[in-house]
Order: structure tokens, then C-alpha cells, then sequence
């Protein structure tokens, strides 16, 4: 299969990126990784008038702590799920890396991609969401920070606005006695979830849950959050009842569908139990802080 | 790289040829190509190197796995002008002076291999991973060709044949 044609360019950095595609009139699109999008294009699904390839902007890919994290956008996930930062102090985000597409797709796709190509059955979103994190979007008109709730507008669609580059991932510096995990079930490497869920917890001194995060996959056109899972959570002492609760919350709140990889009902059973041991795994991680 | 400046045409048509400066197998080709040109179809058109396979089409099997800069990817899913000034290594330049690499002599004499369909993207993938990886375990070998297909061995034999080039390229004990 062979795209339609389209221009192509190569940008040298994101001020140009953020030109070309402004001046495309809404028919030019980024190309990271290119490992959705291309599939898209031989599918003639999408015809894009001109490629930006922005995989030869430098800078776009660095890690860093300072405070907050940082995540370039442009990183890929084989790099990200290596990185020493990310290994040490994130291990929702190995978690979530390590389990997208397989192992040659993730040599070239990004976190970037990801989240902007906004498909509901990727991994990072539900974990954004658990991690409350930040994207931030550059255009014509400078930058902007725009918190993951937001960011998610339907199936494919993102807040992004026609000018915008999205260039970097902003989470919040974990509180101590912090745990995340992400959790998935596939058919097969490669195949996207049955059902993924992505929780993190932080205890406070004695022991009670002070905050809670809940993200699900493919549970409905957007990735979606928890939230009654998570003020199921929030003041009490995690025990098994509260954590059945919260994965019986997190079971209602899903919208999963019935299709080839299950049906409805089953899928739904899927998210409440998906939630129950990503809580339990969030929570060991916690005591251990991390 | 050629740039198009021209107003953009309706989708769907011929578009201007971008040079490209790719080193494939340690030999520079410089080569014109229209942008949507995927890196299998220049491997296999443009150069006539058709060691490389396109299986499923759709970034599922990995029958077309090539080392871009050491790394290997699904070259069906990646666009020939992607790889401009990079390295690409394929199946062809394994074997060197008539002599067949660990890896090839591995799935030769653990038959790792029944329809060969497979074989070059696995092969690839298998290079990589004993460069970076020199002593794998079971587990690792299976997790590095999970994104490469096989409908014919089950995998067990592959997994043997790497195991013979892992033993094969370890420097000899003293």
C-alpha cells in the first residue's frame, strides 16, 4: 500500500515546524514516529497536502527533573522505557512504554505521537491522566500548558489547535509515600488493550490514601478518568473492601464497547479487576517510594 | 533534501523527488524519490534488494525488518526520505566473503526456519539484539522478536538459533 502524495519537509526546529504548519491551512501534519500516522496514510484514511517531519528538531527529546518532570515529546518509547530517570522514579511509565505496540514499533514511536494522535486504545493517555500531568503545546502565538483533562477532546481529537506542536510532557514532582502502575490485557504483543488501566496512589502518614489517580484505556472514545474510583479512594485505608469498591466504581464509570477483542459485559469486568491489582501494585510501589 | 515550495495539488498526485544520501549495507546510494516512497519499496525497487520482505503491510508483522543507525524497525511503515543520511543494514549484507553470519548459521543449523518468509526481518531483529545484548536470556529473545512474526515454527527453533549465535560470536575462553 502506498500513501497519496503529499509534500514533505524536513523542519529544523520548532519555530519553522510551527510556521509550516500554520501556513498549510490545516492540511499539514507532524510526522514523529509516523508509526500511526503512515499505517493511516496507506489506508488512504488520512491524505495529508504535506508532511512536517519534525525528527530532525534537536532538543525535543531530552528527559529532566527539576521540580516537575519533563519529557520531551520526540523521545522514543524503547528510550523512554530505558531512561535512568524514568526507570528509577516512574516505573508507571516503564510500565506503560514497554507495553505499546511491540518492540520494533517502539524503536521509532514517541510519547508525543501518543498522546496527540489521541486514539483511545493508547497507553499513555490513561497514564497522563493517573499522573495528572500537563502537555505542553507551542503555535504562532507562543506556548501554552494545558492540563491533560483538557486535552483529550474525542476520538482523534485533541485540543491542539491547527498551529500547535505538542512539545513536551509536564508531571508533578510524586509526593512522598508515591506509587504508580499501569496495567494491560492484549490479545497478543501488538495488539491494542482488551482493557488497560493506570492508577496511582499516595499514602499519607498513616497510611490512608491522601490522593488517587485512575486512568482507563480504550473504556470509550477518549481515554477516560476514574473519578468515583478515585474519591472511593481518597481518606480511606486501602483495604480490600475500598480497593473492591474502586474497581467496582471504576467498572461503572468505563464505556467499553463490544467488539472482536469482547464483549461489553466482559470488558467491563476486565476494568474492575485491571483496577483492583493496578491499585494494589500502585500502592506497594508507594511504600516502597517509588 | 529538495524543498517544495510550490501551492499544495490535490492529494493523490505526483509530487516533486527529494535526493536522498542513504548508506545501505556500508555502500552510499544517492537517489531520487518521491516522499511517499516507503524504505522497503526503495530497498526493493530502487536498489533491487529484495531480501527484505513485505509481509502484512500494516506494521504488524515485521517480515521487513531493517537496522536503521543499528536499530531495527518496520521499514514498511517509515518513508525512504526518513533515512536520508542514516545507515541502513538488511538480510543482504550479513553474509560476508562467502561466509554466512552467527546469526544466518544459527537459523541454518537449528532450522530456524520452514517457509524463510519471516527469516530476513527475524534475522535483523536478531542482530540487534546480540549487539546490544551479547548474552540474552530465553525470556529476552522471545520479548526482542515479539514484534517479528512467524506462522510456521512456533517460534522454538528460532529461539534456538539465536541462541547458537549468541554462543557462536562469544569470545572464545582462553
Amino acid at each position: 500500500m502506498i500513501p497519496a502524495a503529499f509534500d514533505y519537509q524536513v523542519a529544523k526546529d520548532v519555530a519553522q515546524a510551527i510556521e509550516l504548519l500554520a501556513s498549510s491551512g490545516g492540511e499539514g501534519k507532524v510526522l514523529a514516529g509516523g508509526q500511526s500516522l503512515i499505517p493511516l496514510m496507506k489506508f488512504r484514511l488520512a491524505q495529508p497536502a504535506l508532511l512536517i517531519d519534525i525528527n530532525r528538531v534537536p532538543g525535543l527529546s531530552a528527559v529532566r527533573e527539576n521540580g516537575e518532570l519533563r519529557i520531551g515529546a520526540l523521545i522514543r518509547e524503547t528510550d523512554l522505557e530505558m531512561n535512568p530517570i524514568i526507570r528509577q522514579r516512574y516505573p508507571i511509565i516503564v510500565d506503560t512504554a514497554s507495553v505499546i505496540a511491540d518492540p520494533l514499533v517502539r524503536n521509532m514511536a514517541t510519547i508525543g505521537g501518543n498522546l496527540a494522535h489521541a486514539d483511545p486504545a493508547n497507553d499513555h493517555p490513561a497514564t497522563m491522566l493517573a499522573l495528572r500531568a500537563s502537555v505542553v503545546a507551542q503555535g504562532r502565538k507562543g506556548e501554552r500548558v494545558i492540563p491533560i483533562d483538557d486535552f483529550f477532546l474525542d476520538t482523534f481529537t485533541t485540543a491542539l489547535r491547527s498551529d500547535e506542536i505538542l512539545t513536551e510532557i509536564r508531571i508533578p514532582k510524586p509526593a512522598p509515600r508515591s506509587g504508580g502502575a499501569y496495567l494491560k490485557l492484549e490479545r497478543k504483543v501488538g495488539d491494542f488493550a482488551i482493557a488497560g488501566v493506570a492508577a496511582t496512589i499516595t499514602l499519607d502518614t498513616g497510611g490512608k490514601v491522601a490522593s488517587a489517580g485512575i486512568g482507563m484505556t480504550n473504556a470509550g472514545p477518549t481515554a477516560i478518568r476514574g473519578r468515583r474510583a478515585e474519591q472511593t479512594l481518597v481518606g480511606q485505608t486501602p483495604d480490600d473492601r475500598t480497593i473492591a469498591a474502586a474497581g467496582a466504581a471504576a467498572a461503572a464509570e468505563a464505556q467499553p464497547v463490544s467488539d472482536l477483542r469482547g464483549p461489553e459485559e466482559y470488558k467491563r469486568d476486565v476494568f474492575r479487576v485491571l483496577t483492583q491489582r493496578a491499585i494494589r501494585k500502585a500502592i506497594e510501589r508507594a511504600k516502597r517510594g517509588a | 533534501m529538495a524543498v517544495e515550495t510550490a501551492p499544495a495539488a490535490a492529494a493523490g498526485t505526483t509530487r516533486k523527488l527529494h535526493k536522498i544520501h542513504v548508506l545501505v549495507n556500508g555502500e552510499a546510494h544517492d537517489v531520487e524519490v518521491e516522499a511517499r516512497t516507503l524504505l522497503v519499496h526503495f530497498l526493493r525497487e530502487n536498489l533491487g534488494m529484495t531480501g527484505t520482505h513485505i509481509g502484512c503491510d500494516t506494521t504488524n508483522c515485521g517480515a521487513c525488518t531493517v537496522l536503521l543507525n543499528g536499530r531495527p524497525v518496520k521499514s514498511c511503515t517509515l518513508f525512504a526520505v526518513q533515512a536520508d543520511q542514516m545507515t541502513v543494514a538488511t538480510v543482504e549484507g550479513l553474509e560476508k566473503d562467502g561466509k554466512l553470519h552467527p546469526v544466518q548459521e544459527g537459523f541454518h543449523r537449528e532450522h530456524g526456519l520452514q517457509c524463510g518468509f519471516c527469516t530476513p526481518g527475524m534475522m535483523m531483529t536478531a542482530v540487534a539484539l546480540l549487539a546490544a545484548n551479547p548474552k540474552p536470556t530465553e525470556l529476552q529473545i522471545r520479548q526482542a522478536i515479539s514484534g517479528n512474526l512467524c506462522r510456521c515454527t512456533g517460534y522454538v527453533n528460532i529461539v534456538k538459533s539465536i541462541q547458537y549465535a549468541a554462543r557462536a560470536m562469544a569470545p572464545k575462553e582462553a
